[in-house]
């Protein structure tokens, strides 16, 4: 069973590059029983959709 | 020939502005060198009026420039990238390393107070205004080169092959950095925005 600062490194690494399957099914029975790391992984999905607005300039209330 | 085709942009009108405006503060802050910030926006407004014609009104008017002038930086990234010694990043983040692991005990699980808690309708958050000038400072306070391969690789999206290839630095590096800026960012949007929302108004 991987550790909650193992799934932490796995949740902002997925974001970088495909996680072998072994990684995967890890990371998914970790989530399956750890609230804080999966409320870790859903903020840094939050991150990724904030930068992507960022990059567009779409910040703030939407103008057009 | 068709004038009613050209010209479809009013580069006049205060809107174009005030989009200026946005894109320097961008440039500036992928660049931290408002000269050349400066020269970017102006090279990308150039472009985006020699191209008038290939927006095809499918993406927001301010998506499209905003695209033209991070390509333009992306640019000028890769002719200028070599000025940042990749040494100096790897030893500039080691410096706040061991930050992240004082939220885990020894056997890697969280401490009970440093549990990531649930945030609250978060997607509402980036149509405030408010939010993004928390995000702001808070992109501010990580460290200046962990905030570069950051924003390299988020707003530049650029792929972490070519951030290592341009800065010197391994692979493995750059996905500690990343997860270091992202971990840091979390952090301080948690205390700072998310963890205000209790707050009685
Ligand atoms: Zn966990």
């Amino acid at each position: 069973m991987l550790s909650c600062k193992e799934v932490n490194r796995l949740c902002s690494e997925e974001q970088d590059r495909k996680l072998s399957l072994t990684e995967r099914i890890n990371l998914r029975m970790h989530l399956a029983i750890c609230k804080a790391c999966t409320n870790f992984r859903d903020q840094m999905r939050f991150l990724r959709s904030a930068t992507r607005r960022y990059r567009e300039g779409q910040r703030g209330p939407a103008e057009d | 020939m068709n004038d009613a085709a050209v010209g479809r942009i009013d580069w006049n009108d205060p809107s174009i502005a005030k989009i200026r405006r946005d894109m320097l503060r961008f440039a500036q802050l992928q660049l931290r060198d408002a000269g050349a910030a400066e020269d970017m926006v102006q090279e990308a407004l150039f472009s985006a009026m020699k191209y008038e014609a290939s927006f095809a009104g499918r993406s927001a008017l301010k998506t499209w420039m905003f695209s033209i002038l991070r390509n333009k930086i992306v640019d000028h990234i890769r002719k200028s990238s070599r000025e940042i010694a990749g040494a100096d990043l790897v030893a500039g983040s080691a410096e706040d390393g061991d930050d992240f692991d004082a939220l885990f005990d020894e056997r890697g699980h969280w401490n009970p107070e440093d549990r990531p808690p649930t945030w609250a309708d978060p997607e509402s958050s980036l149509s405030q205004q408010q939010f993004w000038e928390v995000f702001d400072a808070c992109l501010d306070r990580l460290p200046p080169k962990t905030s570069r391969v950051f924003m390299m690789r988020e707003f530049l999206d650029l792929d972490t092959d070519e951030i290592c290839a341009e800065l010197g630095i391994s692979t493995s590096n750059c996905w500690v950095i990343l997860h270091r800026a992202r971990a840091g960012l979390r952090m301080c949007l948690d205390r700072d925005w998310f963890g205000q929302e209790d707050a009685p108004c």
